[in-house]
């Protein structure tokens, strides 16, 4: 009998009942809720006279329309407003815990979850949001659900759900220094397309995956969706666990070590199957940059804009040429030739400390192109502590970047962090859709150090093209 | 959610891939708290363009939208199954769909059909021929038809979503008649509580 993967194993060890003929219902350990998905589900409860079932398991905070303006100014638009406030008086009629804007443990919902140590190896994790993926990279099995769903968890702390396919993707030897955890999910999305992913879940392996920090898998997982995946994990090993240790929501001292060793359990069997399995080159990878309107329209910097002469079938050919037409580009442009207005380093994907270090070493010393845009938002508040503590905060102010307060911010356009319509942004974010930064604004998805380093070539560069 | 049995309605063809949530649903919609009116911003960046499809008036009225492939992919935003509900949709048949759409939609009875590309560009042709052509979706013999034009197919739906579509059950009812199993599972779960983790102004303790 061959081993079982990653994910069948968290798949059994939360079932709750599995009917013939039913979908299984699966237990969730943790809940995350912001305050976009939630307010319709509360509002089921309510009409139902439903309590949450475990508001001990259930988490929330405001990141999607915060404004990241400093903490003093009010928030302008009145239905941002209502929606932060219904998010406080839900979670205070349910019992449930809430990181509202300003609170110590603010931001992001995906940043904060593995940063306080809440989310951990083993676990089941939702969140009314398709990038809950990322706690994947924590060896737990996450994955975005939609309101209906939200109101379903509160209520019974339980899904009914259908047993995915399970996809390897194995990115075997050692990129180029240059490549980071966001071009190789950049690289994963280029292969598999929008819909390569649908149906299944991905483990992440090989040495390249192994080689990443804790925050480079998080980026890597994050945009699992982006490919169609609903979740997408890393197996648990000493870098999973060096990066819990201390942390607040994580056992202390001898009751930490047990739970590691329970931990280490959440890995692939050697002799385990997939229902699919793909192979990446890492040491064919280059820094890469999205040119069209979704995530899977990626080409190296180094490269130019493709034609719709490129691709064969007819419907391919219209969804390139209406691409190009939005994105205002003609082919055969070298992406290094491309002005942008503005840059945006944030979001779930990329906006952690690590991204920030990344970012500020690039930047430092430099100044930002004449008539650029360039902003860095933290992903959370402790995110923002840890980097003014280490003076980020300055370099990137000394350079002529915006330092903003925790939240969403310009990823996608719900909150006053947006663009006008024809600016052209590179973006630390997930989603290249159109409108997705704001009506008309044409986005291209980077790394953190690209980002960086267009800010301050005023048009797509690399790192060492910046010299200070 | 109501019960749904069979469809009968006119189609519009979308002719359009990779249509993801945001473009059902733009995000600045999100901002609100209620559950209603997002027809309004049913493809809103798109139907300023008048000619939008769905600004086309021999398309006005119809219940059915004929999308293409990976239709409702990225974001989870229920609000786009919403948007199309409120508008008029009652099914959305395309080749193919985004998972965490796909099951939203199961949720609130908007159904979801999966046909082959050629069988959608098929439909697309005759709704364009003759838009004012019936077109039918029932949910228990599990088939499209064109009536007029002799045509039909069967489509696939996962048989626990077509007995709640047919019977509007809630989930979360069903879900519940389980809370014996739900409470003898958390007697062994070791899923940690947030309690002993912050007080209640939610500082870490």
């Amino acid at each position: 009998m061959s081993g079982k993967t990653l994910y069948e194993k968290l798949w059994e060890n939360h079932v709750v009942v599995a009917p013939e003929g039913e979908p299984t219902l699966l237990y969730i350990d943790l809940h995350l809720v912001h305050e976009v998905t939630s307010p319709q589900a509360f509002d089921g409860l309510r009409l139902n006279d439903r309590r949450v079932r475990r508001p001990d398991l259930t988490l929330a905070t405001a990141d999607h329309n915060v404004p990241t303006d400093p903490l003093a100014t009010p928030i302008e638009d009145p239905i941002s407003k209502r929606q932060l406030e219904a998010l406080d008086e839900n979670c205070k009629e349910f019992g449930i815990t809430v990181f509202p804007r300003g609170h110590e443990n603010q931001g992001i919902v995906h940043v904060i979850g593995p940063e306080l140590g809440v989310t951990q190896p083993g676990m089941t994790i939702v969140c009314g949001d398709s990038h809950t993926s990322t706690h994947g990279a924590l060896g737990s099995l996450a994955f975005g659900i939609g309101t209906s769903e939200v109101e379903h968890v509160l209520a019974t702390q339980t899904l009914p759900q259908q047993k995915a396919k399970t996809m390897s993707v194995s990115v075997e030897g050692t990129p180029a220094p240059d490549v980071s955890a966001k071009d190789i999910v950049l690289a994963i999305v280029g292969r598999l397309g929008t819909g390569g992913g649908a149906g299944y879940v991905i483990e992440y392996r090989g040495e390249a995956i192994r080689a990443l920090s804790m925050e480079g898998r998080m980026t890597v997982c994050n945009m699992s969706i982006e490919a169609g995946a609903r979740a997408g994990l890393v197996a648990v090993d000493e870098t999973t666990i060096d990066y819990l240790r201390g942390r607040p929501g994580v056992p202390q001292g001898d009751e930490f070590d047990d739970a590691a060793e329970r931990w280490r359990s959440f890995v692939s069997d050697d002799d385990a199957s997939f229902d699919l399995e793909i192979v990446l080159d890492a040491t064919e990878l280059v820094p890469f940059v999205t040119w069209g309107t979704n995530p899977a329209q990626v080409v190296p910097l180094s490269g130019i804009v493709p034609s719709p002469d490129d691709v064969h079938d007819s419907d391919e050919k219209n969804t390139v040429q209406r691409a190009l037409e939005y994105m205002d580009l003609t082919p055969g442009t070298p992406l290094r030739s491309i002005p942008v207005d503005v840059v945006f380093i944030g979001s779930c994907t990329n906006s952690r400390i690590e991204d920030l270090r990344a970012a500020a070493s690039v930047v430092k010393g430099s100044r930002v192109s004449e008539g650029v845009r360039a902003l860095v938002v933290p992903g959370s508040r402790r995110v923002k502590t840890q980097a003014e503590s280490e003076g980020l905060d300055q370099v990137f102010l000394d350079a002529g970047f915006e330092w903003r307060e925790p939240g969403c911010s310009m990823c996608l356009g719900m909150n006053p962090d947006i663009l006008t319509p024809g600016q052209r942004c590179a973006s630390t974010s997930n989603r290249n859709f159109e409108g997705r930064q704001g009506r008309g604004g044409r986005t291209h998805l980077v790394s953190p150090v690209v980002a960086a380093a267009t800010a301050i070539m005023g048009r797509f560069a690399s790192p060492e093209e910046v010299v200070a | 959610m109501k019960p749904v049995h069979v469809l009968e309605g006119r189609g519009v063809p979308l002719e359009r891939s990779d249509v993801d949530t945001d473009q059902i649903i733009p995000s600045d919609w999100l901002k609100r708290v209620e559950r209603t009116g997002f027809g309004r911003g049913l493809f809103s960046e798109w139907r300023d363009d008048t000619t939008f499809v769905l600004n086309q008036p021999q398309y006005a009225g119809a219940s059915i939208l004929l999308a293409g492939p990976r239709f409702g992919t990225g974001s989870s935003r229920e609000h786009a199954v919403w948007a199309l509900m409120d508008y008029g949709f009652e099914a959305v048949i395309a080749p193919s769909f985004g998972d965490i759409f796909r099951n939203n939609s199961s949720k609130q009875g908007l159904v979801t059909v999966q046909l082959s590309v050629k069988d959608v560009e098929d439909l697309n042709e005759m709704v364009k021929e003759d838009p004012s052509r019936l077109l039918v979706v029932d949910v228990e013999r599990l088939s499209v038809e064109v009536p007029d034009a002799g045509w039909h197919r069967a489509f696939v739906l996962d048989p626990m979503t077509r007995e709640r579509l047919l019977g509007g059950w809630d989930d979360i009812g069903i879900s519940l008649r389980r809370e014996d199993a739900i409470t003898r599972y958390e007697a062994t779960s070791v899923a940690p509580s947030l309690v002993g983790v912050f007080d209640g102004e939610g500082h870490a303790r």
